[in-house]
């Protein structure tokens, strides 16, 4: 699609209703990661409402494109764009890791559109390499997207997978690395550091894109340049911010797995509005 | 045994296109590479990833395919256990894990490549089905069954050729203890190559005038209990016989529900809690007390109402 077609005024709201979501669902539950959820909105919106054709009245539809949540505890962000689009009914959203609820604090897949039950990192890319192996073999066009935490990339796994996918020449495959810089215990370069990411991947094999995460224009382009990639697969490192769109949020580790309180939601909602 | 998973997956491979299998560096060696010869573009080498193999068994499993995963025991559950919990296990997927080279047997490798507690450990997964299969005749044919019947399995396969001790194999179900043979005085539970064990001792035990019943617990979950209970009441004496720790394995599974449902004694032939070491595995059998001579003496032990 010519980048003048991208209706990024809807891509926009569509964005801004996904942060209400997610940060009036983890202030109802009390717990949750609002701040890896805020980080990948746009790469949700992106997928969801431009890239991927899934169909919310058949999830289960056989040639449908899968995202992987693989860094699970950005659950929020998911169970909201799932909404927004239609899979759930947004009034679902506020069960968010109550008893009973299907939205557990990890995707699951009791919910319809969720494909993979990440959780415990470092197993999603390795799932999603699987997802892709049987498109291939059953010769669908549908397509694999798998996001990843930049702290995740700590995992061996991640790293397993990485070598395997190109073995495989999986052009099928997407990888998305949130680089939003910080990980649960502090910023990801004194944690564990990853740079020079990009580098590492292209040691791997891959076709390496780096985009501005919350730029549409930059992050469909990259999805479609990875889409016309042939037998290798492609990696798109998104730079964001941990949670992107709370100023008190943005840059601070401790709302990597801390809820804000209602009243401070209600205000930060009516400002966004 | 070996050849039992070549020969099962190739006749699972030619119906079912759903079947795809996937190694990890260890397919030549069990012979899972026979099936990548005949179907390449269903069989995948992950290398050395069980990791890995895992998280792609799971995505193909989602994706509507029937993954057989095969490796070493000592490395599926042990290097994988997160990845089957949360990725095969929690969503209950369809994909059958079949560990070869399981318990002491594989001899002169030593203690870091004997697995004495994965079926501890995989027993204690929710929706995780575990087999053990006597000989490779059952072998061949549980692994048939498993690939029918949903959800996810972990059956361990042992590496020596074993004696047969299945005449026939067609009855054998999932779930249903086997009864190998009839006797009154005791019961021998057993699983994998300690039925052929337990099969000595029993003959050696009837010109003792002691009759012992041997029943295959082939399926150590979900536990036939109809089947330990109706035995167990008729005897009023139960040994189980394993190739693995005494606890948490088929000896603590057999003592959890008996103690329950029919509470008898129970002796556990087994390793003993302790690690293996290199050695022949005839060796290792009588050294680590995994033999038919162990579990007649446990059985005129029971007999005779004497403590072990």
């Amino acid at each position: 699609m010519e980048q003048s077609q991208i209706p990024i005024g809807m891509l926009i709201q569509k964005a801004v209703k996904i942060r209400t979501h997610i940060l009036e669902m983890v202030a109802e539950a009390k717990s949750g990661h609002p701040g890896g959820s805020l980080s990948a909105v746009e790469i949700l919106v992106s997928l969801y409402f431009h890239k991927m054709r899934v169909d919310p009245k058949r999830p289960d539809w056989p040639d449908r494109d899968r995202f992987v949540l693989s860094k699970g505890h950005a659950a929020p962000v998911l169970f909201a764009t799932l909404a927004e689009k239609g899979f759930i009914p947004t009034s679902e959203l506020k069960t968010l890791r109550k008893l009973n609820s299907n939205l557990q604090g990890h995707p699951d897949l009791r919910v319809p559109g969720v494909e993979f039950p990440g959780g415990s990192l470092g197993i999603g890319l390795s799932a999603a390499i699987g997802m892709a192996l049987a498109g291939k073999l059953d010769r669908r066009d549908s397509r694999v997207y798998a996001l990843l935490g930049d702290g995740e990339l700590d995992e061996g796994e991640t790293w397993e997978a990485a070598m395997a996918a190109p073995k495989f020449k999986l052009d099928n495959l997407t990888a998305i690395v949130d680089r939003n810089g910080i990980q649960q215990d502090g910023l990801t370069e004194q944690i564990m550091p990853k740079e020079p990411v990009g580098y590492k991947w292209r040691a791997f094999n891959w076709h390496v894109l780096e985009v501005d995460g919350f730029d549409f224009r930059q992050i469909i382009d990259a999805l479609d340049k990875a889409e016309n990639m042939r037998n290798r697969p492609t990696v798109i490192i998104a730079h964001t911010v941990k949670g992107k769109g709370v100023s008190f949020m943005e840059w601070d580790p401790a709302y990597h797995g801390k809820a804000p309180d209602k009243d401070t939601v209600r205000k930060l909602v009516e400002t966004m509005r | 045994m070996r050849d039992a998973l070549a020969e099962a997956i190739l006749e699972l491979g030619t119906k079912d296109r759903r079947i795809v299998v996937l190694g990890a560096d260890t397919s030549v060696s069990i012979k899972t590479s026979l099936f990548g010869e005949r179907f390449p573009e269903r069989f995948f080498n992950v290398g050395i990833a069980e990791s890995n193999m895992i998280g792609i068994a799971s995505g193909l499993a989602l994706a509507g395919k029937i993954p057989v995963v095969s490796t070493y025991s000592a490395f599926v559950p042990g290097k994988c256990l997160d990845q089957i919990r949360n990725a095969v296990a929690y969503p209950n997927l369809n994909v059958k894990i079949v560990s070869s080279h399981g318990g002491l047997t594989v001899g002169p490798d030593g203690a870091s490549h004997q697995t004495i507690e994965d079926v501890a450990v995989m027993r204690a997964i929710p929706h995780m089905h575990v087999v053990i299969p006597a000989d490779a005749p059952s072998a061949r044919e549980l692994i048939l069954k498993a690939a029918s019947t949903p959800g996810p399995f972990y059956m361990r396969l042992s590496r020596p050729n074993v004696a047969t001790v299945h005449e026939s194999t067609a009855d054998l179900e999932i779930g249903k203890a086997a009864l190998l043979r009839d006797g009154s005085d005791v019961t021998i539970v057993a699983c994998g190559i300690m039925l052929s064990e337990a099969m000595i001792a029993a003959e050696n035990l009837s010109q003792e005038g002691i009759s012992a019943e041997i029943i295959d617990c082939h399926t150590v979950k979900p536990l036939d209990n109809a089947t330990l209970g109706k035995s167990a009441a008729k005897t009023g004496a139960v040994i189980t016989a394993e190739e693995h720790n005494i606890i948490g394995g088929l000896g603590g599974a057999v003592a959890e529900a008996l103690s329950e449902s029919r509470p008898v004694r129970i002796e556990r032939v087994g390793v003993r809690d302790t690690f293996g070491e290199s050695g022949e595995h005839s060796e290792l059998l009588v050294k680590y007390g995994l033999t038919s001579r162990e579990i007649a003496k446990a059985a005129r032990r029971l007999v005779r109402g004497q403590s072990a």
